[in-house]
């Protein structure tokens, strides 16, 4: 899980105030746990849990998963600029493992 | 109202296979309609074509970035990818658009799956990717992807006109429990609807592809043993001499149009 390519799409920069778009993008199967394999055999749930984001230390977003959730799940949310700091992203899944992508904002005005 | 459409469809759908179901062994119409085959993009929903022009949503794009990762890591001889091709984004353009080509100390076409394979094995003295690996469709997207937006322009004369005359041959010869050859749906009745889908040509320029059934990345071969199994064939092993020479045979029908890996389809 933690070796799971994570993509996050977001501005470098932004004035003091703006209202910012960002996505994030991970792989991962999502396996719900209701499917079964050729020979019939149940396939066990595989499954990110939660993805939370935190800006400057403070938590801006969080969301929980579920099986109902597709495979490589694609989340875009906003949030406002308001200082230059460290946005870390970080999926759990439900053994606990996590990934945990950073990216800088540099916010001006 | 939904019980008489149902049976409606079911008929319809059994006088079509009726129609279509000849005597088994008999070659089916092989001539290509006035209109030259399209790639399946132009298929799609305004919501997938914009998922797959979108460079960060498309998902296929995260095996692209694998396969980037894979091109700089160095193998046990140390020796990677960049060690004899330098940056992919010079080197590999316009490669896919020529592939499959004929190796010569094969005596075969061979794919791009394949050729990365024989990269690892001739030059890196690595052991060769599993076939629809995690790591090869990874590199296979990569290098393709370095193509894309060129036109298909494979050589299908020479030393690889008589395996296009065979995959001609397997594209016209019906198959499988359901007697239906390729070019019965891919020709004659493209653009017409089977159940809820349009019917593409068939053409494979956006491969390996993301499709939303898989739920991930796969290659030609992959959609071409599903075929296989749609019409209850028999389907034959990835990388299997015959897929690879059907698969020149779509890239020569495919000349002209542009690469879309990676592509999205349903």
């Amino acid at each position: 899980m933690a070796l799971a390519p994570a993509r996050i799409a977001m501005p470098a920069e932004a004035r003091k105030g703006d209202i910012i778009e960002i996505k994030a993008l991970i792989r991962h199967p999502m396996e719900t746990g209701y499917r079964a394999d050729a020979r019939g055999q149940s396939i066990p749930r595989d499954i990110i849990e939660s993805f939370v984001v935190t800006y400057a230390g403070v938590e801006v977003f969080r969301m929980e998963l579920n099986p109902g959730i597709s495979a490589n799940p694609y989340v875009v949310f906003s949030t406002v600029a308001t200082e230059t700091g460290e946005l870390v992203f970080t999926w759990t899944d439900q053994k606990g493992a996590a990934t945990v992508e950073r990216k800088q904002i540099t916010v001006t005005g | 109202m939904a019980r008489e459409r149902s049976e409606c469809v079911s008929a319809l759908s059994a006088a079509m296979l009726l129609l279509l179901a000849g005597w088994p062994g008999a070659p089916a119409q092989a001539e290509e309609p006035a209109s030259a085959p399209t790639s399946g993009t132009s298929l799609l929903s305004p919501d997938l074509k914009a998922m797959q022009d979108d460079d960060f949503a498309n998902p296929g794009m995260l095996w692209i970035g694998e396969g980037e990762k894979l091109w700089q890591a160095k193998s046990a001889s140390g020796k990677d990818c960049a060690s004899c091709h330098d940056d992919a984004a010079k080197s590999m353009k316009g490669v896919a658009a020529r592939y499959p080509a004929v190796d010569t100390e094969a005596g075969k076409p061979v794919n791009l799956e394949q050729r990365i394979n024989f990269c690892r094995t001739r030059h890196m003295g690595e052991q060769p990717f599993a076939y629809e690996s995690g790591d090869l469709l990874s590199l296979t997207a990569y290098v393709a992807y370095q193509s894309r937006g060129l036109p298909m322009n494979v050589e299908t004369g020479g030393a690889a006109a008589p395996f296009f005359e065979r995959g001609k041959a397997l594209f016209t010869m019906r198959q499988g429990q359901l007697n239906l050859a390729c070019s019965q749906c891919h020709v004659d009745l493209a653009g017409r609807r089977l159940r809820g889908d349009i019917i593409s040509h068939g053409v494979g320029v956006g491969y390996p592809v993301y499709r939303l059934e898989w739920q991930g990345l796969g290659s030609l071969h992959r959609r071409l043993r599903s075929c296989s199994f749609g019409v209850r064939a028999v389907q034959n092993d990835y990388g299997a001499d015959d897929y690879v020479n059907l698969e020149l045979y779509l890239a020569g029908r495919a000349r002209g149009l542009p690469i879309d890996t990676p592509a999205i389809r349903k």
